[in-house]
């Protein structure tokens, strides 16, 4: 049951709005993985806002929950998350691709709030393992998220970590799937398909459950009853749209990492407010 | 005292140690009942157990992770390399059966080309000893070091009486001549030992050096080797690409250096799979067969090499 007043999902909506101002500036000078970054925009604003006990003041905590960017090229959805939370300045995000700060195209811990850098797709669901698995040692109650794209589900690595994290009942563990049903520059299910995803991880031993990654309500929903299963680490698939909130590059094929220009960022930050639709010129990137 | 005895009194005397394995517990295999939720098995997944060495790590843990060592460095490379060597974490990658030591088990066994990997990734060190006794010498000041460690499990039989001063960085000086250096490090010290006599009953000066940690390496006991003898061999149960010949190429050229140089390595080929001493036999690395390599050397370059003791 959604717990989340009309109210608070409205602030949740207003700060996701701020988050995506802050990815798409950073798309242009150099550009950014956008697509990506806005598909799990919502869900990064939710966990910090409602789910995880993070904030700049217990970083230092070993009580604290973690959240690891598995899939790191989103790192521009957490970057914006972390400027409307506090824990960097908004200002600071300027210096993304600066060779005076630490913000480029993946994370890097230099960035308070950052846990780990990824970046190699199916690395941090084992990092995650190897901090859920200390937590349960010291009988502490942290939870432990960690959120993998689909795309990246291709790696045997992650299926690895799945088998372990299944087979040491790590409950305190939650994997969140950015369904954003693509690949690079191409469907998941057209490349190689992934469905049907939740019967997958529910044979490696995990729960699960799927919600709309982009309603706040429903995500209150599902994350209010972790674990799913005493016993079992929780999988949530959570159906995005890649480009969510900017209709013009939304679940196209093309738009996977974008470098605008600042004319063109200014009609999308209109277009994201609702006011007209960007005619794009710029080139973009294709890895086939 | 074995590794598996001492590695037990280090976890039980510092909380922060952790033994992890992907199924390799020949050398643990009492651990589990004796330090309980510290012992985990991941089972054949080398990339899952670095990351989660890494998360271990990340919360202050000491992760001492074993795997046989091609799997260790070679399947799971990608993981020691970004998730240890990036962020400098001290986790700890126990290899086993290193080098000649996979014996009969083939070429997808054979890690001998584990130093190269290993000490190409920055932050990594490496440390090769000689036999159970000289890794254990070293096993407490590599698990606390604060870096991340390779070492190459060796728990033969001691080869030659140690020196108990164990520094990282610093060689093992077995014996000090002043004809023929032999720089070597792992289970073949000892052929390098036999080697020594049979080139002393000759006359030949020897002076046989133990490196025990590859990287770092003790540069000086290398340029001081190179400035006093006249042949330089260096030993090694690893390609002879990326290895301790490299690493001599490597400081002699940062100091300007040169001398003669006898690489006994395997050169662009695996070996012939077999029980440990057929290997040495077939692949002519016994004691004798380096001595003879060694005569056979300096005898062919009499133009260029001068052997102090037999001017």
């Amino acid at each position: 049951m959604s717990v989340l007043t009309k109210e608070e999902i409205q602030e949740l909506e207003k700060k996701a709005l701020k988050v995506r101002e802050h990815i798409i500036r950073m798309s242009a000078n150099g550009g950014c993985f956008i697509g990506a970054s806005l598909s799990c925009t919502d869900l990064i604003v939710y966990l910090y806002s409602k789910f995880l006990n993070i904030s700049k003041e217990n970083l230092n905590d070993p009580a604290r929950d973690y959240l690891f960017l598995s899939k790191g090229h989103d790192v521009p959805a957490l970057y914006g998350t972390l400027a409307e939370m506090g824990f960097i300045e908004s200002q600071r995000l300027q210096n993304h691709l600066k060779t005076n700060d630490y913000i480029y195209w993946h994370p890097n811990k230099n960035i308070p709030g950052v846990e780990f850098h990824s970046g190699s797709l199916g690395h941090l669901f084992a990092v995650a393992i190897g901090v859920a698995l200390d937590c349960r040692i010291k009988n502490q109650k942290n939870k432990i998220v960690v959120l993998v794209g689909d795309g990246e589900l291709n790696e045997g690595s992650v299926w690895e970590s799945c088998l372990v994290s299944s087979a040491y009942k790590l409950d305190n563990m939650v994997i969140i799937v950015d369904r954003n049903h693509f690949q690079a520059n191409i469907e998941t299910e057209r490349l190689i398909p992934l469905e049907p995803l939740e019967d997958k991880f529910e044979s490696f031993g995990l729960a699960t459950g799927s919600i709309n990654g982009h309603s706040f309500a429903e995500m209150d929903r599902m994350f209010s009853q972790i674990p799913f299963n005493a016993g079992k680490p929780s999988v949530i698939i959570a159906n995005t749209l890649r480009g969510k909130g900017l209709p013009s590059i939304q679940s196209r094929a093309d738009r996977w990492f974008c470098n605008f220009s600042e004319s063109e960022v200014e009609s999308l930050l209109n277009e994201l407010h609702g006011n007209g639709i960007t005619e794009l010129t710029s080139e973009t990137l294709t890895v086939r | 005292m074995n590794y598996e005895e001492l590695l037990k009194e280090l976890v039980l005397n510092d909380e922060r140690i952790m033994v992890l394995t992907s199924e390799n517990r020949a050398a643990i295999r009492n651990l589990p009942e004796q330090i309980g939720d510290r012992f985990i098995d991941v089972g054949i997944s080398e990339q899952t157990m670095i990351g989660i060495a890494a998360g271990l790590a990340l919360r202050g843990r000491i992760p001492v992770a074993h795997a046989l060592a091609t799997f260790l460095t070679m399947r799971a490379f990608e993981f020691i390399r970004t998730d240890v060597g990036i962020a400098n974490l001290p986790v700890k990658l126990v290899g086993a059966v290193p080098g000649f030591l996979s014996e009969a088990n083939g070429p997808t066994h054979q890690a001998i080309e584990d130093v190269s990997l290993m000490r190409g990734i920055p932050n990594v060190n490496v440390f090769c000893p000689a036999d159970e006794e000289d890794m254990l010498i070293g096993l407490r000041e590599v698990l606390l070091s604060g870096s991340p460690f390779y070492i190459r499990f060796n728990n033969l039989k001691s080869a030659v009486k140690h020196n108990l001063d164990f520094v990282i960085g610093k060689a093992e000086v077995i014996s000090c001549g002043n004809d023929i250096t032999i720089l070597t490090f792992g289970m073949l010290l000892r052929q390098a030992y036999e080697a020594m006599i049979i080139l002393e009953s000759k006359g030949l000066s020897v002076r046989l050096i133990n490196l025990r940690t590859l990287k770092p390496i003790d540069e000086e006991v290398i340029i001081n080797a190179a400035e006093e003898t006249s042949l330089i061999v260096t030993l090694e149960d690893h390609f002879i690409t990326g290895g301790l010949y490299s690493i001599l190429g490597e400081i002699f050229l940062k100091n300007n250096l040169t001398n003669n140089v006898l690489p006994i390595a395997l050169d662009n080929k695996w070996f012939k799979p077999a029980l440990l001493q057929d290997i040495l036999n077939y692949e002519g690395f016994t004691g004798p067969q380096i001595a003879e390599r060694i005569i056979n050397h300096f005898q062919t370059k009499t133009d260029t090499i001068k052997i102090k003791s037999l001017i």
